[in-house]
């Protein structure tokens, strides 16, 4: 069998379908993914103690299941439960909820990397827990966390191929079927790795470029070299 | 202190205690700090010092007594049938709002300016507009000797002038009690002085200050108490000479003895040199 482009620039339309649902689950993914880990990490410094066990408990459990697994339990088991979802849907929050557990983990050493005097003087002061949390932990953690967050980004990214399994009309599911169709799956799986390539290195050079940019922000003042101090 | 003012208790703890899990760090401290009075907490390294100045701003939670500030009741509220439930933060920031604190470590937050520390509070809490924030902020800075300082980042500033910006951040908040924990303990020795200065002239405007601190000359020259504090316990307390002039406690006599021999350092200089 010749290698023969054309399968391509004949699906064109299907395929561009397939990395928008790619990329739009994905996104998505990491938004909700971001909110909830970002609202685990302050429930579980800041919540009672029944929730942060109730917490643990969770981060716990979707750590140390498979993905695949999660996503058959909340597209097929939802229904019984009565969460009935569409597959678009489900493979969003499916890989948000996946991703929010370790964008947890990242926001939880983030918070720890701020010396508990800095927030002893905010309380004393009369800032509020939310205050505190926006002006004095984010902004500086944020610089240090950034290439882990950019990590786990690339990472969900990898992982959208597996919400073909309950249907979702991504890149994968749409070039495998065109595979299928064809027997062309040299063309189909050169297609599939530029297509993730391309996603991967433009999260990274957005990450490289926010880095940048936190680092020309804080060029003046020397809180990176404090911060990593801190941490060493 | 005036017998008019004997009432007039800004700071008043009635047998506070407080323990660390089986360790029983304060027990049943009595003080009371009237307006204007300057404390003096001194002892030796962990008497619980740290922890009293702390228990007074609520920092630690105190596990017997009461702490009233300006007669409200600190960290607790009275439930119905009298008794002490915790009250909610908001209570607590709210009984505090009269406290200012200042760290051994500073704790200025380094990813902001000088001026931005010390208005954060301002616009905040206070709610003033950037315009009045920055005025009040630009006047703090001045008053503690700073006020060409205003843009820098605490990193490029001395010990002492990072301690001397904590001052003015606390201030700008126009507290009526401001507690120190140790403030010169972390600077070099030439950067002492500053801060002394600065917390002396607070003490002439009529500030009522606590302050723990191994600064005995200090204590001398400026409080108007004394207190000696020793395992946890108040074990003598007065005014700067009854303390340090007439200790009768042989604790106390030990420490003031401790402390003069590591400041009399010429001593061993002397003798090394006659036997030479
Ligand atoms: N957060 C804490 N947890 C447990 N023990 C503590 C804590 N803080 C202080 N302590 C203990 O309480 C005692 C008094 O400490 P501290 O108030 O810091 O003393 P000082 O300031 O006089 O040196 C010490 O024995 C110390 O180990
Ligand atoms: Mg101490």
């Amino acid at each position: 069998m010749k290698f023969d482009l054309s399968v391509l620039t004949d699906n064109l339309g299907a395929i561009a379908d397939g990395f928008m649902v790619t990329l739009g689950t994905w996104l998505g993914g990491v938004a909700l993914g971001l909110a909830l880990g970002l609202l685990v990490a302050v429930l579980q410094l800041f919540g009672p103690r029944w929730l942060r066990a109730i917490l643990r408990v969770y981060i716990e459990i979707i750590r140390s299941t498979p993905f695949l697994i999660q996503l058959f339990l909340l597209y097929y088991g939802g229904p019984a439960l009565g969460i009935t979802l569409d597959a678009i849907p489900a493979g969003l929050i499916g890989l948000g909820v996946y991703g929010s557990v370790y964008f947890a983990e990242i926001f939880r050493t983030g918070f720890n990397s701020i010396p508990p005097g800095q927030l002893e003087a905010a309380e004393c002061l009369g800032l509020s827990r939310l205050q505190v949390i926006r002006r004095i932990q984010l902004p500086q953690m944020l610089v240090l966390i950034l290439p882990a967050l950019v990590n786990m980004v690339t990472i969900l990214c990898k992982e959208t191929p597996v919400l073909s399994i309950i249907t979702v009309p991504e890149l994968t599911l749409v070039l495998s079927g065109i595979g299928s169709q064809t027997f062309a799956f040299a063309e189909v799986l050169l297609a599939l790795c530029l297509g993730y390539l391309a996603l991967v290195e433009a999260t990274s050079r957005v990450g490289q470029a926010l880095e940048r940019r936190a680092q020309r922000y804080l060029g003046t003042s020397p809180v990176k070299k404090t911060l990593q101090e801190d941490i060493a | 202190m005036s017998a008019s003012r004997a009432n007039d208790a800004i700071i008043e703890a009635r047998g506070m205690g407080k323990r660390f899990g089986d360790n029983t760090v304060l027990a049943d401290i009595d003080l009371r700090v009237h307006r204007s009075e300057v404390v003096c907490l001194i002892g030796p390294s962990g008497s619980g010092k740290s922890t009293l100045l702390r228990c007074l701003a609520f920092l630690e939670r105190y596990d017997e007594g009461e702490v009233e500030l300006e007669g409200e009741l600190l960290g607790f509220e009275r439930g119905r049938q009298g008794q002490r439930v915790a009250a909610s933060n908001r209570r607590v920031r709210q009984v505090r709002r009269n406290v200012g604190m200042v760290f051994q470590q500073f704790n200025l937050w380094p990813h902001m300016t000088v001026l931005a520390n010390v208005t954060e509070a301002l616009k905040r809490v206070k709610r003033l507009s950037r315009t009045d924030a920055d005025n009040r902020g630009r006047a703090m800075l001045d008053k503690v000797g700073l006020a060409d300082k205003a843009a820098a980042y605490p990193a490029q500033l001395s010990g002492g002038q990072q301690q001397r910006v904590a001052i003015a951040r606390a201030l700008a908040m126009e507290p009526h009690i401001m507690l120190f924990d140790e403030p010169t303990s972390a600077l070099d020795p030439e950067l002492v002085g500053e801060v002394l200065q600065v917390m002396k002239q607070l003490a002439a405007e009529g500030m009522t200050m606590v302050v723990v601190t191994h600064e005995m000359g200090f204590a001398a020259q400026v409080a108007d108490t004394v207190v000696f504090l020793d395992q946890g316990k108040v074990v003598a307390r007065g005014s700067p000479s009854e303390v340090f002039r007439h200790a009768e406690s042989p604790r106390l006599q030990q420490f003031l003895q401790n402390y003069l021999e590591r400041n009399a350092f010429w001593d061993t200089l002397e003798e090394s040199t006659t036997h030479a």
